[in-house]
């Protein structure tokens, strides 16, 4: 095409030069127009129903069975490959999830002692190899993360589920499709516990040379999804598990590719692009573009806060009751919520309104800067004698959402009601080591705040070891160091309660007492956005930090 | 020549050791706990104490060094802590992605900045000058992390003719001499080209104009030679400092760009240093270090090479 025009605009040597300029690049921008014409997922059969998935890891999360990288590790390759005995429903938006049979059909704990736990196993089930999910399974597994004199014991699986297995003292089979588990001590929430162990294929580890990096390339677990292909740091490609135990959740999509995308701004122009249908949390500024070129923004409330946890050590201004209604009751969470986009929900507690284990506090914390003014006052402060604190916050981190001008936008109005706000400002990861230590820790010392987003799937995480005295780090998450007699009387009770309904109503009372003391500064729940393609059908949101994809789909 | 080139490999040694001593002090020195991302936030002390006698962090710091270095010597750069797979299973194809990127950028960077800079040589104190120099001056102080969204807004959100991100359809990474990856080359390789091509630009334009005040040439023009003769004796003692200049580019672009990779998901090693760097996982951070520190000294002396090969005199020095 190129030769023709210059053989026949080959006459004169300007009118030469110009002809040939311009349609020299008109040829090329119509070979470019093609080129980019065409398909971008070319390199799949046509016929499969792909889905395509930004996430926010910069790796592929381990792929053994326990699954690192946090909530998002497990969403997208721990309850896509794996089960666990007892699973999440994950099928509604419209309520806080709940827990559901998974790989056991029932779970009861003995009456007399209150620690023997026994799990009957569903029948049928298979792993991705294709031998059977028995008795021995389960206790194999149990063995990969507890014994560490077994064969099969994983050190960085054991990490990662430590945070789950702790309450196990020991486990037995009783026949082929039942097992016994005994907690150290009388625990109800250990079903939440459960929920977080993943069952890989002995078989298959066998096969492999009981090789766990040979595992991770070729994993086997029972899930939903099958490993096909990992490229460490870049993608994960998984297929449909045809034979999957549940029909409802066998996946409408036949090849899930998951790609790791740390950079916000990526996965924006993934997305806008054509080169993802589903992204996870686009940043605030970037929704209204998204909308506008007609992606769909799906968002819920889900067991997320954003607080300052606040040290109860001898010298925290904090430990006076006033001080730290007023500060509650001095931030603007609306404006907030619209700075923020909209992405946000003001926070009345730890948990968000409507919550199981809301329960009825009597202090409503909203904004009501005159009052947070008189507290102020009351307990001798005020604008012209500012009350000086600390406050440890991070640069960014997961669950975070946008520490920095939301800090600033928080320390103008605790500074309008008499404070004198100092932030102290770490990485994230340094910020989570501080959180680990303690406000009790020598180098918390002076630290009066730490501003660390919290998660409240588990009573335990949530409510009890965040609230009860005998749970400061390591033991728990009570940064501070928070003592409320009360509420250490209805903890003790909470762990024993094993009908989920009596547990909910104490828990409920647990945080109203949280909320009437102003245990901590709580200011917004996340809505957890997500961006999809204006074709990607059947996902449900549901009020969790994990999700599930086999009813997700895109509609060609 | 030769004795030259071992006394230079010789002092490599000594500065790839003080490379590594510097990067494990830095890491150890930053604040957070290398197994605080592996480690679940209840995790008990006792756990902790396992955990971490597993993974080696037991051991005081010059220990653990040593035991590093002596892995490292055999060919052995330890496991991620983050995926426990081998380092250097990382590193390896993380390097190539970098190779792949920085050519693309040589390619396109070198030529255009030389071309600019010898125009604004020869052209010294005219208005072409001045462009040449407002451009390349453009080039070297534009932040390119921001031109690559740019890039990325105009070309891939806004005219949809060049993917966003990636390094091949779907977010293949197994590259290929053809359009479909090609197209994923053109905006990470042109945004890490500006400021190569800036810098030499104005290296080259500095050269010349300094090469051709000297007398050899306004002895060439008295002798009669033609513009085009005289050209290659400026050029041809230009050359040793752009050369200089252009390895020590090549060796920046080969270190790869933790910016450029990051918001291109380019998965080459300033995207692995990105993700190593959150994760503070240390077995990929140092050994990503070190492989590139080897490069910077393996360029170098390249360089070095080549240097004596166009100017003798260096040698004799």
């Amino acid at each position: 095409m190129t030769k023709f025009v210059f053989d026949r605009s080959a006459r004169h040597g300007i009118g030469r030069a110009v002809a040939l300029t311009r349609r020299t690049l008109m040829a090329g921008v119509a070979t470019f127009a093609i080129a980019a014409s065409l398909p971008l997922s070319s390199a799949w059969a046509q016929d499969e129903k792909v889905l395509r998935v930004g996430m926010t890891v910069a790796d592929v999360p381990l792929t053994t069975g326990q699954a690192n990288q946090g909530g998002e590790g497990t969403r997208f390759i721990g309850l896509t490959l794996y089960d666990a005995l007892i699973n999440w429903d994950l099928s509604k938006s419209e309520e806080p999830s709940v827990l559901r049979p998974g790989l056991a059909t029932e779970w009861s704990v003995d009456d007399d002692t209150q620690t023997v736990w026994t799990f009957k196993l569903r029948e049928g089930v298979t792993f991705h190899d294709g031998s059977d999910f028995t008795a021995d399974a389960v206790i194999w597994n149990l063995e990969k993360l507890l014994n560490k004199e077994s064969p099969q014991y994983d050190a960085s699986q054991a990490a990662q589920a430590s945070q789950w297995f702790g309450a196990i003292a020991s486990y037995e089979k009783i026949d082929d499709m039942t097992v016994a588990i005994t907690t150290k001590e009388p625990d109800a929430t250990f079903p939440y516990q459960i929920a977080g162990i993943m069952y890989s294929s002995p078989a298959q580890w066998e096969k492999l040379g009981g090789d766990w990096g040979k595992f991770a390339v070729e994993p086997s677990g029972t899930g939903p999804f099958m490993l096909d292909r990992l490229v460490p740091r870049e993608r994960a490609e998984l297929v449909k598990n045809p034979n999957y135990w549940d029909p409802a959740r066998v996946p409408a999509s036949d090849r899930l590719i998951l790609m790791c995308m740390p950079d916000a701004s990526t996965r924006v122009a993934a997305l806008l692009s054509g080169q993802v249908d589903f992204i996870e949390a686009p940043s605030p500024d970037a929704v209204p573009r998204l909308k506008s070129s007609g992606m769909q923004i799906v968002t819920n409330v889900y067991p997320h806060i954003w607080p300052y946890q606040l040290s109860y050590q001898p010298d925290s201004p904090f430990l006076d009751l006033k001080v730290r209604k007023a500060a509650n009751l001095a931030i603007d969470r609306e404006g907030l919520s619209q700075f923020l986009g909209g992405l946000a929900v003001p926070a009345k507690g730890q948990v968000t309104e409507g919550h199981p284990w809301f329960g009825n506090p009597t202090f409503e914390i909203t904004y009501d800067p005159e009052q947070a003014l008189s507290l102020m006052q009351e307990a001798g402060y005020g604008p012209d004698n500012p009350l000086h604190v600390k406050l440890l916050i991070s640069t960014s981190g997961s669950g975070q959402m946008q520490p920095l001008p939301m800090n600033e936008f928080i320390s103008e109005n605790l500074t309008a009601v008499g404070f004198d706000v100092e932030f102290e400002v770490f990485e994230w990861e340094a910020l989570r080591a501080r959180r680990r230590a303690g406000a009790m820790a020598p180098e918390n010392e002076g630290a009066d705040g730490l501003n660390n987003s919290w998660a409240f799937w588990d009573p335990n995480i949530g409510i009890l070891q965040a609230a009860a005295s005998d749970m400061t780090p390591p033991a728990g998450f009570n940064w501070g160091g928070y003592s409320n007699p009360e509420i250490d009387v209805l903890a003790k009770q909470a762990k024993v309660a094993f009908d989920p309904a009596e547990q909910n109503k104490l828990l409920g009372e647990i945080h109203s007492k949280m909320v009437d003391d102003a245990m901590w500064i709580w200011v917004v729940h996340d809505l957890n956005p997500r961006a999809l393609g204006p074709n990607v059908k059947g996902f449900v949101q549901a009020q969790n930090w994990y999700q599930d994809l086999t009813p997700v789909y895109v509609d060609n | 020549m030769i004795l030259y080139v071992i006394r230079r490999l010789l002092l490599a040694i000594p500065i790839a050791i003080g490379v590594t001593i510097v990067c494990f002090s830095l890491i150890h020195l930053a604040p957070g706990d290398p197994l605080s991302t592996v480690l679940p936030d209840n995790a008990t002390p006792e756990v902790v104490e396992e955990i971490r006698a597993a993974y080696g962090f037991d051991k005081p710091l010059p220990v653990q060094y040593l035991v590093w270095l002596g892995n490292v010597v055999s060919g052995d750069f330890g496991l991620s802590i983050q995926s426990r797979r081998p380092v250097l299973g990382d590193i390896v194809p993380a390097v190539q992605n970098t190779m792949i990127l920085a050519f693309a950028a040589v390619l396109i960077g070198f030529p255009f900045g030389t071309i600019l800079g010898a125009i604004a040589g020869y052209s010294q104190g005219s208005l072409t000058d001045k462009v040449v120099t407002a451009i390349s001056i453009t080039g070297v102080s534009v932040p390119h992390y921001w031109l690559g969204m740019v890039l990325v807004v105009i070309f891939a959100v806004n005219m949809g003719a060049l993917p966003a991100m990636g390094m091949g359809p779907g977010g293949q990474s197994d590259f290929a001499l053809n359009w479909a990856h090609l197209r994923h080359l053109l905006l990470p390789a042109i945004t890490l080209s500006v400021i190569p091509a800036g810098i030499i630009a104005r290296s080259v334009r500095a050269t010349i104009a300094d090469v051709r005040k000297k007398d050899f040439v306004s002895t060439l023009r008295a002798k009669g030679l033609s513009p085009a003769w005289v050209f290659l004796h400026v050029a041809k003692n230009a050359a040793p400092v752009v050369l200089a200049v252009c390895g020590l580019q090549f060796a920046q672009l080969l270190g790869g760009s933790i910016l450029v990779e990051t918001v291109f998901s380019w998965p080459g090693t300033g995207f692995l240093m990105n993700s190593a760097i959150f994760t503070r996982d240390l077995p990929v951070l140092q050994g990503t270090i070190l492989v590139l520190s080897l490069f910077f000294v393996v360029i170098n002396l390249l360089v070095d090479v080549l240097q004596t090969v166009f100017d003798p005199r260096i040698r004799r020095g």
